[in-house]
């Protein structure tokens, strides 16, 4: 029973920085831009949470870091693209690529010194209730925030009338914008939310999966997070079950192989990308929902005529 | 994106190469890494060494690196453009660099070429390395001692010979202490990621091994041994900040005292292609000071570290093969040639070698 626990307390640690990363990533290309700068963005976020919480002791302090050095990151790739009407894939791979350096020259001073873990949730009376009770109620503060994360964009997006608004910018930007909607000043919020969500889905890595700093710490979880937005067809509730599909094959093929069960270990390592992809080609198979979960503008620069 | 990657590195060496090119009487040394220098791991402790050089060579030399650079084709144009930029003296660190390496070599005749942890030489290439394994049939005995499972778990990289080496020299070592010990093996599949490496520390864990040995670069699975009050060993350099009450000891590697003879040798002109294999003897292999142990165990590894730097192989027979079949007979020493082309388990690894 309690290997069970233990598993499961795991694959919920793997998948909570892809889930964070990728509802953040949603809710920037449901407004019609695509930032590949998520893993740039993601390893700021470390960087700067593992900095705070260095110098200040407190790992709380650090995650507030983690989410505003996402957030003004991010700002770089919203002044180039939205402002400057750059092309935004170009841009994203660039707020990457200085990212992954940026960070590392931040961080030299931080190699080599141990960080302090964000305490677990613990309540007493609940916490150390049998079986549910660490599940539930001993987590990291950080899976509560991103399943509590999930459930507002779901709401926001699909529910409230901003939320609509921004989708409507998302599919069309030029009749969004001859309704007399701020195309721009929506996609900019959107993008610093999208930045806010990387930085701390990084801040997660340095302060909960690893208290640590070393660089390239990410090691492409940003790329994992882009693509499954992609691949749940930019539905929030299908991120959050891939991102719990990737991290429970991802854990599993560990517990195979310490297992000793004879499969090559090349192929047990690619199975967390096989599964996801598969799983959720699955549930996307509706060609007609797909197509109109699409951002039909995505991507596209916009430039207001008037 | 890897390629992107490379591609501004190159270019960004190459303008701080540029930058420094009026020295012309210094001697260029330059090194290529896989890994980044801040990974407190196997490309930091390389860039110990380079560091080093700078320090005991003064001005005669400068150096320059680059870092993150992916095994396999994209390397070739790192040390193309590091031999263009006029290094004269290039180090590539890692395994994967070894055909790159090659290749390049033979374009730049002129350039003096070294590869770490590689078999291919060439009449500008030499290779070095370090017995890893000796530590490794250290780490074995006190893991068999220390153990109360009698299970250890054992995060590896990728299959090459110089990591199947170091599974079966702590299987030696685990085995002349208790010859039931068994390891569980998971292989990562890379070199550097630490949370992946920290998840199948926890994964090991939870199936009962209560050691954890890494053959890769991150602090991450110590820092796991810590915090489930487990213990483990240390890979590279000394990570006993990060797991203070877990850290056995440290395999570490000083590549500094090489690099400097070899930068030496380049300046005098003497410089020729070697293989060298340097160990436990030579200081090129450490072993962290010995920590969360009793007394009669740390005795013990010490007694087998002076062993082995006193010149005792830790392959030597007799051994056996994983299936049972001889390998090594009584007394007999295996070969540099055998271990460094290592394909193969000893008897008693309890899993299936990925080929």
């Amino acid at each position: 029973m309690d290997i069970t626990i233990n598993i499961l307390l795991t694959i919920a640690t793997a998948a909570t920085p892809l889930l964070i990363a990728a509802i953040g990533e949603l809710v920037v290309e449901r407004s019609g831009v695509l930032n590949l700068g998520v893993e740039g963005m993601m390893i700021m976020g470390a960087v700067g949470g593992f900095g705070a919480s260095y110098l200040t002791g407190s790992p709380w302090i650090g995650l507030l870091a983690a989410i505003a050095m996402g957030a003004v990151f991010s700002l770089l790739f919203a002044v180039m693209t939205l402002s400057l009407a750059t092309n935004q894939v170009a841009t994203g791979l660039s707020l990457t690529l200085l990212g992954l350096g940026l960070s590392g020259m931040m961080g030299t001073s931080f190699v080599g010194q141990p960080g302090e873990r964000l305490p677990n949730l613990d309540i007493p009376g609940l916490t150390s209730i049998p079986v549910v009770g660490r599940l539930l109620f001993g987590q990291d503060p950080i899976f509560y925030i991103s399943i509590a994360l999930t459930a507002a964009v779901m709401w926001f997006l699909f529910k409230t009338r901003t939320g609509l608004t921004l989708r409507s910018i998302g599919d069309s930007h030029t009749s969004a914008h001859a309704l007399g909607i701020q195309v721009i000043r929506y996609r900019y919020l959107a993008v610093i939310f999208g930045g806010a969500c990387a930085g701390l889905a990084g801040g997660h890595l340095s302060l909960v999966y690893t208290p640590q700093w070393v660089e390239n710490m990410t090691a492409g979880r940003g790329w994992i997070a882009l693509a499954l937005v992609v691949f749940a067809s930019w539905r929030p509730w299908r991120v959050l079950a891939g991102a719990y599909i990737f991290g429970a094959v991802w854990i599993g093929q560990l517990h195979a192989q310490a297992f000793g069960i004879p499969v090559p270990s090349q192929f047990l390592s690619s199975l967390p990308y096989l599964a996801t992809v598969v799983v959720l080609v699955l549930i996307s198979r509706n060609k007609r929902l797909t197509m109109m979960n699409t951002p039909a503008s995505l991507g596209q620069p916009f430039v207001p005529d008037r | 994106m890897k390629k992107l990657l490379i591609a501004l590195m190159t270019t960004t060496a190459a303008v701080s190469l540029a930058a420094s090119a009026e020295a012309a009487d210094k001697l260029k040394a330059c090194w290529v890494y896989t890994g980044p220098i801040g990974d407190f791991g196997y490309s930091y402790q390389h860039d110990q060494g380079r560091l080093e050089v700078e320090k005991a060579l003064g001005d005669k030399v400068e150096t320059a690196y680059l870092e993150n650079v992916s095994e396999g084709p994209d390397a070739d144009r790192a040390f193309e453009r590091l031999a263009r930029e006029g290094c004269k003296i290039i180090f590539g660190t890692s395994f994967g660099f070894m055909d790159p390496e090659v290749k390049v070599a033979k374009k730049f005749p002129k350039v003096m070429f070294e590869h770490a942890t590689g078999y291919k030489t060439g009449d500008n290439l030499g290779i070095y390395n370090a017995r890893f394994y000796e530590g490794r049939y250290v780490l074995g005995q006190i893991a068999a001692k220390e153990s109360k499972a009698g299970v250890a778990g054992y995060i590896v990289s990728f299959p090459i010979p110089e990591v199947v080496m170091g599974i079966n020299s702590f299987m030696l070592g685990a085995q002349s202490i208790n010859p039931n010990f068994k390891a569980k093996i998971v292989w990562v599949n890379s070199w550097f990621d630490p949370g992946k490496e920290a998840d199948a520390a926890k994964a090991l864990f939870d199936q009962g091994a209560d050691i954890v040995v890494q053959h890769t670069d991150s602090t991450a699975a110590l820092q796991v041994a810590e915090e489930r009050k487990l213990h483990g060993f240390g890979q590279s350099s000394d990570m006993i900040k990060f797991a203070p009450n877990a850290q056995l000891t440290s395999l570490t590697d000083e590549w500094g005292p090489y690099y400097i003879s070899r930068v030496q040798a380049a300046l005098d002109g003497t410089w020729k292609p070697d293989n060298v294999w340097l160990g436990i003897k030579d200081g090129a292999v450490k072993l962290a000071p010995f920590t969360n142990m009793p007394d009669d165990v740390k005795a013990m590894a010490e007694a087998t570290e002076k062993k082995i730097a006193g010149g005792w192989n830790p392959f030597t027979g007799p051994v056996a093969k994983q299936d049972g079949t001889p390998w090594l007979k009584d007394g007999e020493v295996a070969d540099d040639g055998t271990l460094l082309g290592m394909n193969f388990y000893v008897k008693g690894v309890d899993d299936k070698l990925p080929q």
